[in-house]
């Protein structure tokens, strides 16, 4: 597979703890350890696949495990989210499949909602097997997120999943929190036009 | 939809508890007038128990969760893999400090080791073990034959190997069978039998014995993994885990009554 490069190469017995790092290991499994299932969630969500996730998620800990020393916070959550999303984009750029169309800044005026909303929708058309209608709410949910574009969907699920504070977001997305406000309130937009339209599928259905 | 742009930043501001005591208040006055943002608010309040709801966010498969704690290093005893199908939302803060309760004790566990234990030797073969241990973690590849049966583990060695490793079935005992694999140690092929204690791999590495004499388990560590040897009827054997010298010491015990009759 093409991501095997990125992490599994750069992944042996040489890169795991030294001997005497105990300490620091100690202190490394309790500070970062704990926060997986979040850094795996922010990677499932940006990478939309469980492979590439677990790839992303196996190099962010090798690259915390070795700037642990330089960690000087009291939370190490959205630090290592900070990690898993570099690595997310580190990986995206190493691809040599690039759909990276919807990784571009986008202006936020520029995204039509009912084109978007329509586009989420139209792949339905074509796979009537994976429709949304016949999935359990979660699992809609989960699609419907998937398919937003990348930037609304990772300050969406950086503030509902993760539940950072907008200052959390604007630090790890590098941008001001006027823009991951004003992300937000379009992600969750787009969100919910999405989601009407499910259910009035349901409904009808 | 809110009344206005500026509106519905607000909106979102309120629904996450971000904005400040002045502008919340605004805000709230503003929905008391504003059916339009009051609906709004109704209608966002719905999106987010959707997308909090149990089941959206995903969880770490477990076998990631063993291959990163893997290259971390191990602790002296069971740290708690978080439980499943939780309610991240709800029960974060109760696994955080379970977690953390774990680990200390884990921390004071294998402190307490290092300064019972002897300083172990470290071999060049210990390296090598404790290698294959740690590449069978991170690779995915822990298995070439993935089975808890017996029958099925055992004979899937014929001809590969020069032993007919004893695939015990330890599962009652706290330490299943995950099934087994070709390794090379000692520039040998040799069988490796693989046995989960909790959140742990055991790798149980099976050669024909240089000595056909038996011996008595013989603990070591390295690198701060947990090793045993001993020979049994001109086998060799090497566990080598993650898992506490305890836990290590009592499955050396169970694999090895159970296996006698087979060997």
């Amino acid at each position: 597979m093409h991501v095997s490069n990125i992490s599994r190469s750069t992944i042996g017995p040489a890169d795991s703890m030294p001997a005497n790092d105990e300490a620091m290991a100690g202190r490394f499994r309790e500070a970062v350890m704990p926060h997986l299932d979040d850094a795996y969630n922010l990677a499932r969500y940006l990478t939309r696949n469980p492979q590439d996730a677990e790839d992303v998620v196996q190099e962010a800990y090798l690259r915390a495990y070795k700037f642990f020393g330089t960690f000087k916070g009291s939370n190490a959550r959205p630090w290592l989210l900070a990690i898993v999303r570099n690595c997310f984009y580190t990986w995206v750029k190493a691809r040599p499949r690039s759909d990276t169309a919807s990784l571009t800044d986008i202006d936020l005026d520029d995204v039509d909602i009912a084109s978007v909303v329509s586009d989420l929708w139209t792949s339905d058309a074509i796979d009537p097997e994976k429709s949304l209608i016949k999935l359990d709410d979660a699992a809609a949910v989960r699609t419907v997120i998937e398919r937003l574009p990348t930037q609304f969907r990772e300050t969406l699920v950086l503030r509902e999943m993760e539940d950072l504070s907008y200052q959390e977001i604007a630090e790890i997305t590098a941008v001001p929190i006027g823009t991951v406000m004003s992300r937000l309130a379009r992600a969750r937009q787009l969100f919910k036009a999405a989601w009407m339209e499910h259910q009035d599928k349901e409904r009808r259905s | 939809m809110s009344c206005s742009k500026e509106k519905a930043i607000l909106l979102h501001g309120m629904l996450d508890g971000q904005l400040d005591a002045m502008n919340a208040v605004q805000f709230e006055e503003h929905l008391k007038v504003c059916p339009l943002c009051a609906a709004e608010y109704e209608r966002q309040k719905q999106m987010r128990a959707a997308i909090r709801a149990s089941g959206v966010a995903h969880k770490a498969p477990e076998s990631l969760r063993l291959r990163i704690a893997a290259t971390i290093g191990p602790v002296g005893a069971d740290a708690p893999s978080a439980p499943a199908n939780a309610s991240r939302t709800r029960q974060r803060s109760l696994r955080t400090s379970w977690w953390i309760s774990g680990v200390s004790l884990a921390l004071a566990a294998s402190l307490a080791l290092f300064i019972a234990l002897p300083q172990s030797r470290y071999g060049a073969l210990e390296e090598e073990l404790v290698d294959s241990h740690v590449r069978s973690l991170l690779a995915s590849h822990l298995t070439d034959v993935q089975s808890s049966d017996r029958h099925t583990v055992r004979p899937w060695f014929n001809g590969k190997v020069d032993v007919a490793p004893p695939a015990v079935d330890l599962a009652d005992k706290g330490f299943p069978l995950i099934g087994g694999r070709l390794d090379y140690i000692d520039d040998r092929v040799v069988a490796a039998l693989v046995y989960r204690r909790n959140g742990h791999v055991i790798n149980v590495f099976v050669r024909p014995a240089s000595e056909t004499k038996d011996s008595e388990p013989r603990e070591t560590s390295y690198r701060g993994y947990n090793l045993c040897q001993w020979r049994q009827k001109g086998t060799e054997f090497w566990a080598v885990t993650d898992a506490s010298p305890s836990e290590l010491k009592e499955f050396e015990q169970l694999y090895s009554a159970a296996s006698a009759a087979e060997l």
